[in-house]
C-alpha cells in the first residue's frame, strides 16, 4: 500500500522556499524546450497549410524548392492542353506559370536587410489559390509595376505600406495592396503578374508550375505522364506534399530544442537531486517511522518519487504558461528552402504542452530517483536515531 | 490462579555491534518473558542495551544470535518485508519524540497504520474517532502536530500506536520529552491499556517514578539482566 498523496504533496509544498530554486530550474528548461519547439511547429505549420489538395505543382527534376527550378516557356505550352487538366467554365485549362525572384529589401527600423521571395503570378495562378486574398487595397493590374505584399511582411519592410514604391536592381515596384495568406507559405510573398516580374527581372524562365487535373485518376496520370515523358525533365506533386517537404527549416530549429533542452536538464536533474536528497536528509526520522509502521521501502521510494514529480510537474506548468505567453506571437527567420525571410506564429499546441509536461516529470523524477533510494535503503534502527 | 500466557519469550538473545574493528555487546544471552497483559518497564543506564531489546522484540532490529518469540512468532526469522507486514499488525509504537508525519494532521497520523489494512475509509475512520477519543483528542483530530502541545502530540502517538489494536505496544522513554503533568497524563494512559485494556506493554525508561506505573520492572546493565 502506498503513502496518501497528500504526505507527498504536502511535503512538496511545505519547503517551498528550498524547493523555489528547483522548480524555477524545471521551469527555466521547460520554457526553453517548448518556445523552441513551439518555433518549430510554427514553421512546419505555415508549410503544412499552404496548398490545395487537389492541385500539381510541377518543378525541374532534381530542383528541391521552386525558387530553385528553371522550366522552359516552351514547356508551359507542351503541357497547357493535355486531357487530364481541368477547365474552368471559359474553358481554359486550369494551369499556372510561376516565377520566383528573391530580392534583398531593407527592413523596418534600420534592422538591417533580407531577402524577400517576389512571386510572378498569371490570373489562373491566383484562381488555384483561394486561399490567398486581398487583406487592403487592391491586386497588382497586368502590364503595370505593382505589387501585392505579405500583411505580414509589411510590418516588417520598408516602403511596405500601400502607396510607397521600393527599388530592387533597376525596379521599382509600388505596393497596391497586402495579401492575407492564411496562416500558409504565402504569408511570406509579394505577388506580381508574372509577365512584369519576368521581364523586370530579366528571366526567360518560369520556376513552377501549378495544375488543377480534372479528378483524383486524372492527377495521377498527369504525374505519371510528366514524369515519364523525356521532353520535360520535370517532376510533379501534389501541391500540399510540396509544402509538407519544405520544413526543413524547422529541423536545426527542433534540434537545438531538444539540445538546449537536454543539456539544461541536466543542470535542472541535478538541482532537484539536490533538493531531495535535503528532504530525505532532514526526514530521515519521518522515514524511519513510516517504516517501523509498517510501510514497505518501495511505499517510501515511490512517496518520495511523487514528490519529485509533483515539484517538476508545478516547474513544467511554469514554464509551459510562461511561454505561452508567446503563443501566436509572429516572428519571421531566414528559411533555408527558399533563403527568404518566413514569417510564421509562435505554435503552442497541446502535444507541445503534455510534451512539456512530461520532459518536466521525467526529469524531476531523474532527479529524485537516487535520493529516494538512498531513504529506502537505510536501516529503519539507524533512520530512527537520527536527529 | 491462572498463570497468564506469555506474549514474549526471549532465549539466549545476543547483540553485538561492530564499531570498527572493536565489536561492542549490547545485548549478551538475555532470556526473560513477559506475560500477555504486563505493563513491563526496562531500566537502566544508558547503554546498558534496554532500547536495543525493546527494538528487537518490536521487529525493528535483529539480534546477533538467540530467539525471539512473540505471540508465537520468532521474528529474528522473519524477512524484511515479512516484518514490515508483522509490525503493522501486531506492534504498537510510541516514541521519546512523538515521531508524527508534521504535514499531516492528528487524525492522518493515527490513520496512517490503517491504510495498510484492507479496511475500507469508513470503518477507518470510525477507529480513528474511537482511539482519538479514548486519549481525550477528539476536539484536536484536524490539527498538525505544530498545532499540540508536547503532551497533547504524544496522545496522539499513543493512539496511532493502539489504532490497529495490537497486543503488543513498546514506548521508548515516552515520557523523555514531556513536563511532568504531561508525563503523568500518559503514563497513566499506558496504565491503563495493560491490564484493564489486556494490551501488554513495554517501556523503557529512565525514570524509576515512570516506572512505579509498571507492574513489573527488569534492569539491564552491560548488556545483561541484573534484576
Amino acid at each position: 500500500m502506498a503513502l496518501p498523496l497528500r504526505y507527498s504533496f504536502r511535503n512538496a509544498l511545505v519547503r517551498w522556499r528550498s524547493t523555489s530554486a528547483t522548480v524555477l530550474g524545471i521551469a527555466l528548461v521547460v520554457f526553453v524546450f517548448v518556445l523552441l519547439q513551439s518555433l518549430a511547429a510554427g514553421i512546419e505549420r505555415s508549410s503544412g497549410n499552404t496548398g490545395d489538395p487537389r492541385n500539381l505543382l510541377v518543378v525541374r527534376k532534381g530542383s528541391t524548392a521552386e525558387s530553385a527550378s528553371l522550366i522552359a516557356r516552351q514547356n508551359f505550352q507542351d503541357l497547357r492542353y493535355l486531357p487530364e487538366i481541368a477547365r474552368n467554365p471559359q474553358g481554359e485549362p486550369l494551369m499556372a506559370a510561376d516565377v520566383l525572384v528573391l530580392v534583398n529589401l531593407p527592413r523596418r527600423q534600420g534592422a538591417g536587410e533580407a531577402n524577400v521571395l517576389l512571386r510572378g503570378v498569371t490570373p489562373r495562378g491566383m484562381e488555384l489559390r483561394p486561399q490567398v486574398r486581398l487583406a487592403a487595397g487592391r491586386w497588382f493590374e497586368p502590364g503595370h509595376r505593382e505589387v501585392v505584399v505579405s500583411a505580414k511582411l509589411a510590418r516588417r519592410f520598408e516602403h511596405f505600406d500601400i502607396g510607397q514604391s521600393f527599388r530592387s536592381g533597376s525596379a521599382t515596384l509600388t505596393v497596391v495592396g497586402w495579401l492575407e495568406g492564411g496562416g500558409s507559405a504565402f504569408d511570406s510573398e509579394c505577388w506580381l503578374d508574372a509577365d512584369e516580374c519576368r521581364s523586370l527581372f530579366e528571366r526567360d524562365m518560369y520556376s513552377s508550375f501549378l495544375i488543377r487535373p480534372r479528378d483524383a485518376a486524372a492527377g495521377e496520370q498527369l504525374m505519371a505522364r510528366i514524369e515519364a515523358d523525356r521532353r520535360f525533365k520535370l517532376k510533379a506533386e501534389r501541391e500540399v506534399d510540396y509544402y509538407r517537404k519544405q520544413t526543413m527549416t524547422a529541423a536545426p530549429i527542433k534540434w537545438l530544442g531538444n539540445f538546449l533542452a537536454v543539456t539544461m536538464s541536466i543542470g535542472a536533474v541535478f538541482a532537484a537531486m539536490n533538493t531531495m536528497y535535503a528532504a530525505v536528509g532532514s526526514r530521515t526520522r519521518e522515514i524511519g517511522t513510516l517504516r517501523v509502521l509498517g510501510f514497505r521501502r518501495r511505499s517510501v521510494v515511490l512517496a518520495l518519487l511523487l514528490e519529485g514529480g509533483f515539484l517538476a510537474l508545478i516547474g513544467g506548468a511554469l514554464g509551459c504558461a510562461v511561454a505561452f505567453y508567446w503563443n501566436g506571437y509572429t516572428t519571421a527567420t531566414m528559411g533555408f528552402e527558399t533563403f527568404s525571410e518566413i514569417v510564421f506564429e509562435f505554435r503552442i499546441t497541446p502535444r507541445l504542452v503534455a510534451e512539456g509536461l512530461l520532459f518536466a516529470v521525467m526529469v524531476g523524477l531523474a532527479g529524485t530517483f537516487l535520493p529516494a533510494l538512498r531513504a529506502a535503503r537505510l536501516p529503519v534502527i539507524a533512520a530512527l536515531k537520527s536527529l | 490462579m491462572d498463570i497468564p500466557e506469555p506474549i514474549v519469550t526471549v532465549r539466549n538473545l545476543s547483540k553485538i555491534y561492530a564499531q570498527g574493528e572493536i565489536q561492542v555487546t549490547a545485548l549478551n544471552q538475555i532470556s526473560l518473558t513477559i506475560a500477555a497483559g504486563e505493563f513491563l518497564t526496562l531500566m537502566g543506564p544508558s547503554g546498558s542495551g534496554k532500547s536495543t531489546l525493546l527494538h528487537i522484540i518490536a521487529g525493528v532490529d535483529r539480534p546477533t544470535s538467540g530467539e525471539c518469540l512473540v505471540q508465537g512468532v520468532d521474528v529474528t526469522q522473519l524477512n524484511e518485508s515479512e516484518l514490515a507486514d508483522w509490525r503493522n499488525q501486531n506492534v504498537g509504537f510510541v516514541f521519546q519524540t512523538f515521531n508524527l508525519i508534521p504535514v499531516l494532521t492528528a487524525f492522518e497520523n493515527v490513520e496512517l497504520p490503517l491504510l495498510l489494512t484492507r479496511l475500507g475509509s469508513a470503518q477507518r475512520r470510525r477507529q480513528v474517532e474511537a482511539v482519538l477519543d479514548l486519549v481525550g483528542l477528539s476536539d484536536r483530530m484536524h490539527h498538525l502536530p505544530r498545532q499540540l502541545s508536547g503532551g497533547q502530540e504524544q496522545r496522539v502517538a499513543i493512539a496511532r500506536a493502539l489504532v490497529t489494536d495490537p497486543k503488543l505496544v513498546v514506548a521508548d522513554e515516552p515520557t523523555g520529552n514531556l513536563d511532568s503533568r504531561s508525563a503523568q497524563e500518559v503514563l497513566g494512559l499506558l496504565q491503563s491499556l495493560s491490564r484493564p485494556a489486556g494490551k501488554t506493554v513495554i517501556m523503557v525508561t529512565h525514570d524509576p517514578k515512570a516506572a512505579a506505573f509498571g507492574s513489573r520492572s527488569i534492569h539491564l546493565e552491560k548488556g545483561e539482566l541484573t534484576r
